[in-house]
């Protein structure tokens, strides 16, 4: 399990465009939410690599590499940094 | 389905990650060469060479493969590895003329294995010397300038004071001289930001320059320390200025407890990975020289108009005690220094402290007093006489005893700098300002010699 996090100035496509690379490559998300960080779209999905056909560092590459395109900051981290940091 | 996290609790930590420059510090891994021990330099050299390439090699792997898998940044890899002078005692033992070559092509193999792989420091050229001088400790003294002056990621510490056994002047006077000749050797005095003089050195540090790899360790042991004074500092802001000094306290305990978290998720992860036990987070945020990531700025948050005005050493306390006590909830492995860094050149804020004359070597003293610092990284004019030095680290020793805890002094002698003087050390390594030192003379006193004895705790432990 993985989430990636999308943060940057709204425009139409950054959805769809993030998205696409999920489907491409069979990743199945298991939670999406909107919000705002620091004024800002933000995207959060909790995505599950175990269906898909790609690793962790490989998506990172491809997702950061569509985010340059959509002109937004993608971060992409092993779910265990959350559960280490939020949890008890 | 129910959510996992709350958006907020993820927004949280990525805006740490992201805008906070909450990273992994260091990476130390602690390797036992005990083994290398030889009569034969030819042997030694040849076994440290094999032993360290093959675990450096290692360890560059597995910090890239830990830092990708957990999109997680790690500044630094770093490797400590049996105290020098133990590793020369059997050559020292028949000849310090024959060792002192040896010694320095130890310094240059640990040096080239390290950079051949991708370690950003080594250390462990070591010499402890709180009660007395053996031979091989002697050799590494002896060595510290040349040492330096020929490598780059070499690391050096002497161990001059122990709560157990008190403070060897002899030694403090000797190292003294070490930072002068080290300081000469080395453009700006540069190589003096490698060699620190440390009371109570502990075993497991990660941090550089004072990290070896103690005696009461494992074979191979990862040592975790983590950044995080932007976090904090971030956090506080978001408080307000109406928040009472209590509630700061909890939020920078909290704040601690998840950076601590992070830590202690990326050094079992590194050690699993490696084959290694996994030892200890240092607790301590450790700053650096970006704009936001400075623990002096941090206690700026906290109400003072810049970081050594008066409730500078109330404001440390209270966050070192918020850190220790999120830390210590956080994990159960926690060791090092553990204490907050303030080396005036490599934290912006402190840096800018100095120049404005609010941070001054009075009172990073005063500051040490809550802190594991000491006087850390503050140039110093080139000219300052030997016997200042060691009366400075004298001071800085008798509180490491006095209190029990463990202090160092890095000194850089800055050499044709006069007080004022801006110094560009370059890196992680920041610019400073090269600070006044008092001018009057200890010399007397620390020319006397001999051993201060420990203090009335040293009963207390038996």
């Amino acid at each position: 399990m993985v989430v990636v996090t999308v943060l940057g100035a709204d425009k139409p496509g950054i959805v769809a465009g993030i998205t696409e690379v999920l489907a491409r490559h069979n990743v199945n998300i298991v939670d999406i939410a909107q919000t705002v960080v620091r004024g800002i779209f933000s995207m959060i999905m909790v995505v599950d690599l175990s269906t898909g056909d790609v690793g962790l560092k490989d998506l990172r590459e491809e997702l950061v590499s569509k985010g340059r395109e959509l002109g937004v900051e993608v971060a992409v981290n092993h779910i265990d940094v959350f559960k280490a940091m939020q949890r008890v | 389905m129910t959510k996992i996290f709350a958006p907020e609790e993820i927004g949280e930590v990525i805006e740490m990650l992201v805008f906070q420059d909450l990273d992994i510090r260091a990476v130390t891994l602690g390797l036992n060469l005990q083994g290398c021990a030889s009569p034969d330099t030819g042997s030694l050299i040849e076994c440290v060479e094999r032993v360290v390439g093959e675990y450096a090699s290692k360890l560059s792997d597995v910090v890239d493969l830990i830092a990708g898998k957990y999109g997680v940044r790690i500044v630094t890899k770093r490797v400590a590895v049996t105290p020098a002078s133990i590793l020369l005692e059997p050559i020292a033992r028949r000849s310090l003329d024959e060792a002192l070559p040896t010694a320095l092509t130890l310094a240059k193999t640990l040096d080239r294995v390290a950079r051949d792989n991708g370690i950003d420091y080594v250390g462990g050229f070591a010499a402890f010397v709180h009660k007395g001088f053996t031979s091989g400790d002697e050799v590494v003294m002896n060595a510290i300038p040349k040492a330096l002056a020929s490598t780059t990621t070499l690391s050096a510490m002497i161990n001059v004071a122990s709560t157990m056994t008190g403070i060897n002047s002899d030694a403090v006077l000797m190292a003294s001289e070490k930072i002068l000749e080290t300081s000469k050797a080395t453009p700006k005095g540069l190589g003096c930001a490698r060699l620190v003089i440390m009371g109570n050195a502990p075993e497991d540090n990660p941090f550089m320059p004072g990290a070896y790899h103690g005696l009461g360790e494992p074979e191979l042991t990862v040592n975790v320390a983590v950044s995080g004074p932007g976090v904090i500092e971030a956090a506080i802001r978001k408080a307000g200025p109406n928040a009472d000094l209590r509630t700061l306290h909890d939020i920078i305990k909290r704040t601690a407890f998840k950076i601590t978290r992070l830590g202690e998720l990326i050094g079992k992860e590194v050690a699993k990975e490696l084959g290694a036990t996994f030892g200890i987070v240092d607790l301590s945020p450790a700053p650096s020289p970006k704009v936001g990531d400075s623990v002096a700025t941090a206690l700026e948050a906290l109400g003072l108009e810049i970081a050594g005005a008066p409730g500078t050493v109330a404001a440390l306390y209270l966050l070192i005690d918020a850190v220790k006590k999120g830390g210590a909830m956080a994990t159960s492995s926690i060791g090092g220094l553990s204490g907050a860094f303030i080396p005036v050149s490599e934290d912006w804020g402190m840096s800018r402290a100095a120049e404005a004359g609010a941070i001054t070597i009075d009172r990073l003293e005063a500051m040490m007093t809550v802190c594991n610092t000491g006087v850390d990284m503050v140039a110093i004019p080139g000219d300052t006489p030997k016997e200042i030095i060691a009366g400075i680290i004298l001071d800085v020793m008798a509180a490491a005893i006095a209190l029990d805890k463990a202090l160092g002094v890095r000194l850089i002698p800055v050499p044709g700098a006069k007080p004022g003087d801006k110094v560009e050390l370059g890196g992680l390594l920041g610019t400073t300002v090269v600070i006044n030192v008092p001018k009057h003379s200890p010399r007397k006193f620390v020319t006397r010699g001999g051993l201060i004895p420990p203090p009335t705790n040293r009963l207390s432990k038996g």
